[in-house]
């Protein structure tokens, strides 16, 4: 049977251009203006999915894009909302959510199962460890709805930002109200609407086209408003770009959700809202049925009966849950319309048809507890049944918002109480029913919006809430055979929620939790407020002492392509990065920069690069970019004593030309940070950070200078210049052929700082001993660096030289027995563990972290880093595998590597102070649990006197 | 995303600022006990209501003083970076009641 009315088709329809489509590979026909919804309800498919848990069948439920039963699977494209999504000519439509198709569905047999499937299943049968992966194998093929597909091609949507002084929410007749108020009063405004068409949702015309003339109002149709965000900042899902809307103000004019009455078989393919059947008759001229029946609460059920018979379609009975309907003109009409009005009724159950279709109602007469009377049944034959009982307010953006809410016993509905600054309510959601009243109440709301965002006078005007009450107190029938559905996402019962409540999850928090009631992707929309009805009941208290749970947002699906954003990871790169890449360079990242690990050399294994490039520091020379240390310059007069407090050793009496290693602690004396600290001049330190740390060191060293107020300033010159650290025996012969800087002994000693120029740039040299050997970190200018770093290269690769990546800098160092801040210690090391004393100068008045050293100092250290050499032959620990004392933890190994020097496996590890003495036997814990025999050995390992570094001019 | 508006530069998203944590006098180092400097460095108070925080505007670099109350999020005022050495009025501590304003269509609860 066809369900498509003759003229006129709907207001949205152009029967002029059908449109072809199949659905579960059947061909069916709509027409242009139908969505994928009102076209297989047109068609007379009104079975159109099957439900989440049960695989129950399903169809239209709100026609308004609310409710989750009309997803489906288009074109390779999941979940695919059918009551907004337009019908194209060749769609291929199929149900979401079945196995072997929606009518054979072999998962339908769930259904039966249900009484064995009692709420908080999951809970209760699911926590065996050891069972664990089976079941979750198990739901992961069970549950789910559409099927991704994974070779969809990447579709890049567009994100924007938008600026408005008042942005309206919801397109009635009190959101172009207000709106309209808001741009008269002089504001931008910015007005979303969901319906995907913008059609005014019943205000006048005239109200509608003075919105859509207005110059100062940007319309955002076929928008939902997802999520609300920190001062006024609001998602905008559109239908393929996101605008994160900041506004001055925004009105909530998001209306009502009509409400589901709840009873047996409520959720059979024909049972509908009576708004959703209004919208699909008006719009698309389908009838919801040819023989309805109406359950009704309030006044809108006998409007929706005029609006049938107006149509043609005479309803079969009004079912009203009320012992006496309103006193009105539309009931007046009804009855002379000699339609069957049962009052006192309720609905007990609904008959399903051999088509999947709702047949029939068995109507109960109502005592006057309000529960049925069993006995007293009728049978109502019927194709449709369409619920009018009831609204729930929209107000899941305004409680993101920080709204609160009451409820309104007289309106059965929550209603805004407490609005914060800038957020304002009108209409439906505002408890104000009638057309007219919802204009003033919209006026209103956008004045006090528009004068917030600075435009105007705030309008005085005020109007009444409803006098009617628009829904039901408890439309919710109970039934001994249940299949009574709250949720309709979850397929919740009445007794799954009493007997969650009975169980002890009787707060509304709780209940959605472990019921899952409003977790489904209509995120609570019908089933919320039934919920807190039934849970009110079951402890005998009022909806109000139970209050709303807050959506998180966003509170309605918005497409993952909406969301992701492009795939961005910002990296630095020195200025040799280009040198690098030519050399061969593997590369590792470092902190946000990229390195070169090492360079590859054709026929070379890594291990045999790295030893290759150890060999040339040690014997010929070796270059190294160190561009990525962070690097800071600190002017003034106050210069070293603002490092004197910073850094935990003595600056101020540092000589001109002269550096000193730097340990940063913080509060607690851990140490945090380290680097050289070079006095340039007298008024001017330049010196180092670690490569990760800079930025944060950077940071936290400008906080100090802010708090202490002393004479000096700050420069971070990190991204400013290039440093390479040239080091090597010959590194002193090498670099004087290019350097006017005397780089003598005597005149450059160890430790010294000098500044010259390189290769004809200006640079300063600060002889440093990192790696061990006589060497110079070079610093000059970025754009520079690569012309100073090939003049290097040219100059030294006659001699030996190789470029040498972190790894061997790693070996290298290691074999002097230098630490690395965050590799050697931890968030808890001090200096004392790290045997970094000697740095700390105690005697000052004052540096971070002081104070609390003097309290570890006396204390002692829990663990002391040590140097330790792998008996010959083992195999190589790794960082961080344990030492093993007595079976008890002992300690761990921090660095370790096999050196080709020395002819051994050395490395670090953080011990406990009584295996910390030179000589002693350790045991490592290895990758198999196998136990590797170690020493502690005294450190540095290599030129244990540093005579290599600090060799003199004849060296 | 909150707008927060840096003394220097203006209403900023939020993502432009550092948090630097609350601003917490340091005992005198010299003459407190140990007992007092440990609760100094490790102990925090997590209770809600107006305090005084370090906030830096990242791009600049520039540290400030920010009183917000931090049950509702609000802030209440910003303070140049000297005043934490120099010393800030005291913060009220405890939360006021919301400066949020009643609502309503013009009749009273209850009244319709």
């Amino acid at each position: 049977m066809m369900y498509r009315l003759d003229s006129p088709a709907g207001e949205w329809i152009d029967v002029s251009a059908p449109l072809r489509f199949t659905f579960e590979g059947r061909e069916y026909q709509g027409y242009s203006g139908d969505t994928i919804s009102s076209a297989l309800a047109a068609a007379g498919v009104p079975f159109m999915a099957r439900s989440f848990k049960y695989h129950r069948p399903r169809g239209i439920l709100s026609f308004a894009d609310h409710d989750s039963n009309t997803l489906f699977q288009v074109d390779g494209m999941p979940n695919v909302r059918g009551d907004v999504t337009w019908l194209r000519d060749g769609m291929r439509v199929t149900a979401v959510n079945t196995f072997g198709g929606l009518r054979h569905d072999k998962a339908r047999v769930l259904d039966r199962f249900a009484p064995l499937l009692p709420v908080g299943f999951y809970y209760k049968a699911f926590h065996s460890k050891r069972l664990f992966p089976r079941w979750e194998r198990m739901f992961r093929a069970l549950t789910g709805l559409g099927r991704v597909t994974l070779g969809a091609a990447r579709e890049a949507t567009p994100k924007r930002y938008g600026f408005c002084d008042v942005l309206v929410i919801g397109g009635g007749p009190s959101g172009l109200s207000a709106a309209l108020a808001a741009a008269q009063a002089g504001a931008q405004v910015a007005l979303a609407d969901e319906s995907p068409r913008f059609t005014g949702n019943g205000a006048p015309p005239t109200l509608l086209r003075a919105v859509q003339d207005s110059p100062r109002i940007a319309l955002f149709p076929a928008t939902v408003a997802a999520g609300y965000y920190a001062d006024h900042w609001v998602a905008l899902a559109e239908a393929g770009r996101m605008t994160k809307m900041r506004a001055r103000a925004v009105v909530f004019a998001t209306g009502v959700i009509e409400q589901p009455a709840v009873f047996r078989n409520n959720d059979l393919p024909g049972v509908m809202l009576a708004s959703g059947a209004a919208r699909l008759l008006a719009r698309h001229g389908v009838a919801p049925g040819r023989r309805p029946v109406i359950v009704a609460a309030n006044l809108e059920a006998y409007q929706a009966c005029l609006d049938l018979h107006a149509r043609g379609i005479t309803p079969a009975a009004i079912v009203d849950l009320r012992a006496e309907p309103d006193n009105d003109a539309a009931v007046s009409a009804c009855r002379a319309l000699g339609v069957n009005l049962l009052t006192s009724s309720a609905p007990f159950e609904a008959i399903r048809g051999a088509d999947g279709r709702v047949a029939g109602l068995t109507v109960a007469r109502l005592e006057p507890s309000g529960q049925p009377d069993a006995r007293s049944l009728r049978h109502l034959e019927c194709d449709a049944i369409l619920m009018s009982v009831g609204w729930a307010a929209a107000a899941q953006l305004l409680l993101q918002a920080g709204g609160t809410t009451r409820f309104s016993e007289e309106l059965q509905q929550f209603v805004p109480s407490v609005l914060p600054a800038g957020i304002f309510a009108a209409g439906r959601l505002n408890g104000v029913y009638d057309t007219e009243s919802r204009a003033v109440d919209g006026r209103r709301a956008g004045s006090q919006a528009a004068a917030h965002a600075g435009f105007g006078a705030p309008s005085a005007e005020a109007v009444a809430r409803s006098l009617r009450c628009p829904s039901h107190r408890f439309p919710i029938i109970d039934h001994p055979r249940a299949k009574n559905f709250v949720d309709f996402d979850e397929d919740l019962q009445v007794k799954d929620l009493e007997n969650a409540a009975q169980e002890g999850f009787d707060s509304s928090e709780l209940l959605k939790r472990y019921s899952t009631v409003g977790m489904g992707p209509s995120q609570g929309k019908h089933s919320n407020m039934n919920a807190l009805r039934i849970l009110a009941r079951y402890r005998g208290v009022g909806v109000e002492a139970l209050g709303l749970t807050t959506a998180r947002p966003m509170y309605h699906p918005v497409p993952m392509k909406l969301l992701a954003g492009r795939s961005f990871y910002p990296e630095r790169r020195t200025p040799i990065d280009a040198q690098h890449a030519a050399l061969g360079a593997v590369w590792m990242p470092a902190g946000n920069w990229r390195r070169p690990e090492y360079y590859h050399v054709s026929g070379e294994s890594r291990s045999q690069s790295i030893e290759a490039e150890v060999h040339a520091v040690r014997n010929a020379v070796g270059l190294i970019d160190v561009g990525t240390l962070g690097k800071i310059e600190v002017h003034g007069p106050d210069a070293g004593q603002f490092l004197d407090r910073a850094y935990a050793g003595r600056y101020s009496d540092l000589k001109v030309g002269m550096t000193r290693y730097g340990l940063m602690l913080d509060e607690s004396g851990v140490i945090i940070d380290d680097g050289v600290i070079a006095r340039v001049q007298e008024n001017l330190f330049y010196f180092t950070t670690t490569t990760g740390g800079s930025a944060t060191v950077f940071r936290e060293l400008q906080r100090w200078n802010a708090l202490w107020g002393l004479d000096c300033a700050l420069v971070n010159v990190t991204g400013h210049r290039a440093a390479f650290n040239f080091a090597g025996p010959s590194s002193r012969e090498i670099l004087q052929s290019l350097t006017d800087v005397d780089l003598r002994d005597e005149a450059f000693p160890y430790l010294a700082v000098r500044e010259g120029s390189v290769a004809g740039s200006p640079a300063r040299l600060l002889r440093v001993g990192f790696v061990g050997e006589l060497g110079y970190e070079i610093h000059v200018a970025a754009g520079r660096g690569a012309e100073v770093w090939q003049a290097l290269y040219a100059a030294g690769s006659r001699k030996g030289l190789r470029p040498f990546g972190v790894e061997a800098q790693r070996v290298l160092r290691l074999e002097k027995g230098h630490l690395i801040v965050g590799q050697d210690t931890d968030g808890l090391t001090d200096p004392y563990e790290a045997n970094a004393q000697w740095a700390v100068a105690m005697k000052k008045p004052y540096f971070v972290g002081q104070r609390s050293l003097r309290i570890l100092q006396a204390r002692g250290p829990r663990q002391k880093l040590v140097g330790i050499e792998v008996a010959p032959g083992a195999p190589l620990p790794k960082e961080c595998h344990l030492v093993i004392e007595n079976g008890a933890i002992a300690g761990r190994v921090t660095s370790v590597t096999h050196s080709r020097a020395l002819n051994k496996s050395i490395g670090l590890a953080m011990l406990s102070p009584d295996l910390a003495q030179a000589g002693r036997d350790i045991r490592i814990r290895g990758e198999n649990g196998e136990m590797l025999a170690a020493k502690v050995a005294p450190a540095p390992f290599y030129d244990p006197k540093n005579l290599r570094q600090k060799a003199g001019s004849g060296a | 995303m909150k707008i927060m508006v840096c003394p220097l530069n203006g209403p900023r998203p939020v993502s432009e600022f550092a948090y630097g944590g609350e601003v917490r006098p340091s005992p005198d180092p010299d003459t407190c006990s140990d007992t007092q400097w440990s609760d100094y460095v490790f102990n925090r108070s997590g209770s809600p209501g107006e305090k005084y925080e370090w906030w830096c505007h990242i791009a600049s670099g520039f540290w400030f003083v920010v009183l917000r109350d931090t049950l509702r999020d609000v802030v209440l005022g910003t303070f140049p970076a000297e005043a934490a050495r120099q010393g800030l009025p005291p913060a009220a501590g405890a939360s006021a009641a919301p400066p949020d304003v009643p609502h309503g269509p013009g009749v009273p609860d209850g009244a319709s």
